[in-house]
């Protein structure tokens, strides 16, 4: 199998690298690039725990080819997270018990990040719609609808 | 209902979780978020057969290919483990048979992915094949080829039991109403979102280091000692953060051995994740379940007898099994007063993946069989769901037959607050067709009295603090977070207790060379005994500072009482010192203060067989009212809101307990509506989380979380626990409110669209109207 140079940007970092062309963008994060925070929990494209944003939408890391990044932008929690504190959807989550064990949340924050960019002002309908390709185990998605809710202003 | 009003600073409010910023940047540590340098990959090589003997494994082959560190087969660690140590049945690797399609036949260590499973394919196994029994009924008596030795009598039985409390054939001759139902229950499996995964480290100074999702590091440890042949004190366990549990990480898990036995091979440090498949074959979910219930009740509707029998499909091995069996029986015995009871369980072996402890472990298939069988007797007798349920609670500090002691009891103030909340007396049977409302009930053991470890008298939590001249409060203990968030109520009481601020209290994360022994999170029991471990350690450091505050204000320790960071004369509050002057006064005879405290449950419990089981220093209660609406021409039915009401004694996490409710409730809905470990004979059919389906965010219900419970007199600051009894009153507030909804009862779980519209048919076809329709 060939390697070729890859071109993209992650996290608003040009990054160029030789990458086989069978690599998977999870791999290349997790484990080229040690970006830690993008979970895997099935390898196949039915948790959504590696959820990260291919120019601004969510995209399932694990079936996506890292060569599908080329020319493109990446963004992973990493990039989501200020230098200093915390994005408003990050501290709503921690704020209204929206993270328990906390292994799907990175890939939550990511959806509810493009959801709420692409319409600030969610209804609880198009909140749970937005975030039916992420599971989540302990919470029952309630705590999450509410916090993704109060970012965009709702109830 | 009991005011969000607290007489404490923190615990009480809502406290957002301390590792919370870590958990939404991605930067808490999850086991396979660590590496270390020349790490191998470890991967396993499964039985395709659900039951063999094994003639041979030749590993030479594999051996020798590129890459390959090590290739491991049973005969090396043949040592049997298991959660409990009065069955010891399972070994790392098979040895001389394979019980399921799944079981781990070999093992291989290498430096990447592909090579690893290249070794794998390149293994030779002979096997004669054994015949499966995939059904436990089958097992039930003698057997060709029993899949344990252990096996009663040639069977596959692997527990029994055998339980009658009173006079039960006497209590049904005097009945004046019985209602007799049978349940059956699929297996269902736990579905935590991290995968399994180990990592494990053999170095030259003689020490075994192994980091592992699990939710008890002390079973673990002990596990890893026995059947390695390593003293623990060169074993170290650590817990990195865990991505949720709900039971499946509780039991030693033989990939978890075969791991660090791949490093102490290689002398190299090896990751072992398991893939999905994987952890769907490790299962030790919800025992598939047969429950035979008859109930009597006298003309008033007093209840007079339970007589219960259960056939349980136990999978491979043992696991939990025995406490299974016995839950599956004396669970029955709450919130109600049942005077006469009688119990045959079986828990059988079969060749198919093997079932364990998930949460409300061994209470949520019997109490559907009740609640649907209370229902129906309700029905008979003319009278509400609730009057039924008042008339026959349990009072608080009494005992039931079977011995369990009843201290705190807030059931009637569920039942009252899930009523009018509901507004159930005003929908129920007067709601239109396909729509319904119904009512189901439970309780939860608030940490089982028995602990599993083997050095009983040994207390069952132990927490140490240590506050240095820096003002930070270190505190170790074996707990395991694994999501509940006990990190941040350990945190909470010890800066309840000391006065200080939350921030000052660091929760050093789980290793075995620091932390003293906790038996993990399993039967609801960290919240009561590490909280009262903990609050005990924080009352023993408080005093020190209290004495230094005393030798700094003149005024004796009785005379000051706690302020925010101050301790203050409490007659003269302008006289006092702060935490940080009464910390360095202290330090000056001892240096670093240090405080050790420990819980251990009280004796209780009867002197019968099996007594322990079941017996809990406090238990929890719960009233559940669910409304549903059913389209009666597809089946397709929707649970449109819950009101649930709790008795965890006093919340100390209002945020946590009603984050536990309503994930309880996803996940008993999830049981209920369609989630099914499905086989084919013995082969799982649907091993992924697309095929296993869990309910998405547009079925789960709105909830009203209505917390009524009274302080119970030994809890932590009068807490009980909030983890898994808020499971089990929701499946049966289902079924009951499709009952109402179109007159169909649910008896066999999940129950999905296509029964519901079935039993919609049915009833049409008989003739026989419901609410007019």
């Amino acid at each position: 199998m060939a390697s070729r140079p890859l071109r993209t940007r992650v996290n608003g970092t040009a990054l160029e690298r030789t990458v086989p062309d069978e690599r998977i963008l999870l791999d290349l994060l997790r484990e080229d690039l040690r970006l830690t925070g993008t979970k895997r929990g099935c390898d196949l494209g039915t948790c959504g725990c590696c959820t990260v944003l291919l120019d601004g939408r969510p995209t399932l890391s694990c079936l996506t080819l890292a060569r599908s990044a080329e020319g493109r932008e990446v963004t992973t929690i990493e990039g989501v997270t200020p230098a200093e504190g915390l994005h408003p959807v990050q501290r709503a989550f921690v704020e209204r018990g929206a993270t328990q064990c906390g292994f799907c949340t990175p890939g939550f924050i990511l959806t509810s990040v493009a959801l709420l960019r692409d319409h600030p002002h969610p209804s609880r309908e198009e909140v749970a719609r937005a975030i039916s390709g992420n599971l989540c185990r302990c919470t029952g998605y309630t705590k999450i609808i509410e916090a993704v809710l109060a970012v965009g202003g709702g109830k | 209902m009991a005011s969000e009003a607290s007489p404490y600073r923190l615990l009480g409010t809502r406290i957002p979780y301390i590792e919370g910023p870590l958990k939404v940047s991605g930067r808490a540590e999850y086991t396979d978020d660590l590496t270390r340098p020349n790490l191998l990959v470890g991967r396993l090589l499964r039985s395709p057969w659900p039951h063999a003997r094994l003639r041979s494994i030749d590993v030479s082959a594999a051996r020798k290919m590129p890459g390959v560190a090590a290739v491991l087969t049973g005969e090396k660690y043949p040592t049997t483990f298991g959660v409990l140590p009065i069955t010891h049945d399972e070994t790392a690797l098979a040895v001389g048979k394979t019980r399921y399609i799944g079981d781990i036949l070999a093992a291989v260590a290498a430096s990447d992915e592909l090579s690893a499973e290249r070794a794998l394919a390149a293994i030779q196994v002979d096997a004669e094949v054994l015949p499966e029994y995939s059904d436990p009924h089958v097992g039930l008596g003698a057997v060709a080829e029993p899949i344990h030795s252990r096996g009663l009598n040639g069977s596959n039985i692997q527990k029994e039991v055998h339980q009658h409390f009173g006079d039960v054939d006497a209590a049904f001759a005097e009945a004046a109403h019985t209602v007799r139902v049978r349940g059956t229950f699929a297996g269902v499996t736990h579905a935590f979102t991290e995968p399994l995964v180990t990592m494990a480290e053999a170095t030259p100074d003689g020490r075994l280091t192994v980091w592992s999702a699990t939710q008890v590091p002390h079973y673990l440890h002990r596990a890893l000692s026995e059947v390695l042949g390593i003293p623990l004190h060169r074993i170290r366990v650590l817990k990195p953060e865990v991505g949720g549990g709900f039971g499946g990480k509780s039991d030693p898990l033989p990939h978890e051995i075969v791991c660090a036995a791949l490093a102490l091979e290689t002398g190299r440090p090896v990751k072992m994740l398991l893939d999905r498949e994987d952890v769907f074959l490790t299962n030790h979910g919800r025992h598939p379940t047969q429950n035979d219930l008859r109930v009597a009740a006298d003309a008033e509707g007093h209840l007079l007898a339970y007589d219960l029998s259960a056939v349980i499909d136990g999978g491979a091995w043992s696991s939990f099994g025995t406490v299974t069996t016995y839950y599956n029986g004396v669970l029955a015995m709450g919130p109600y007063r049942v005077p006469n009871f009688r119990y045959h369980g079986r828990r059988v072996y079969t060749t198919k993946p093997p079932s364990g402890a998930m949460r409300a472990h061994g209470g949520t298939n019997v109490r559907y069989t009740i609640e649907t069988a209370l229902d129906e007797l309700a029905e008979k007798l003319g009278m509400s769901p609730f009057e039924l349920r008042m008339k026959n609670a349990l009072p608080p500090n009494s005992t039931t037959i079977t011995q369990f002691r009843i201290t705190s009891t807030s059931f009637l103030a569920c039942l009252k607050a899930a009523r009018e909340r509901s507004g159930f007396d005003e929908k129920f049977r007067k709601l239109p067709y396909g729509r319904g409302i119904g009512l189901g009930c439970g309780f939860y053991i608030s940490g089982s009295n028995s602990p599993i470890h083997f050095t009983p008298k040994m207390p069952q939590c132990t927490v140490h603090l240590k506050a240095d001249m820096d003002g930070g409060i270190a505190v170790h203990c074996m707990q395991a977070d694994i999501g509940q968030g006990s990190n941040t109520l350990l945190a909470a009481i010890v800066a309840e207790v000391l006065g200080v601020q939350l921030e000052r209290v660091h929760v050093v994360p789980v290793d075995s060379d620091v932390s003293p022994v906790d038996i993990g999170s399993y039967s609801s029991r960290v919240t009561f005994m590490m909280g009262n471990a903990a609050r005990q350690a924080s009352e023993r450091l408080l005093a020190l500072l209290l004495a230094a505050a005393h030798e700094l204000t003149g005024y004796p320790a009785k005379q000051l009482r706690v302020r925010e960071e101050r301790y203050e004369v409490a007659h003269r509050p302008e006289v006092g010192v702060s935490y940080l002057e009464a910390l360095h006064k202290a330090m000056e005879h001892s240096g670093a203060l240090q405080a050790s405290g420990a819980y251990t449950s009280p004796p209780m419990g009867g002197t019968h067989k099996g007594a322990r089981a079941g017996t809990a220093p406090a238990y929890s209660f719960a009233a559940y009212v669910a409304e549903a609406s059913v389209d009666a021409e597809t089946g397709f039915f929707a649970v449109e809101k819950v009101w649930a009401a709790f008795d965890c004694g006093r919340p100390l996490n209002r945020l946590a307990v009603e984050g536990q409710i309503e994930g309880s409730i996803h996940m008993g809905l999830g049981q209920f509506m369609g989630e099914s470990m499905n086989y084919r004979g013995s082969r799982l059919l649907n091993p992924s989380l697309l095929e296993y389906k869990i309910p998405t965010p547009q079925q789960m219900p709105e909830v009203e979380v209505l917390l009524v419970g009274a302080d119970d007199p030994e809890g932590p600051f009068g807490a009980k626990e909030a983890g898994e009894g808020p499971l089990v009153a929701i499946l049966p507030a289902v079924g009951n409110a499709l009952y109402d909804a179109v007159g169909v009862r649910f008896y066999d779980l999940p129950v999905t669209p296509d029964k519901v519209w079935k039993g919609i048919e049915r009833r049409r076809a008989e003739g026989t109207p419901w609410k007019g329709t």
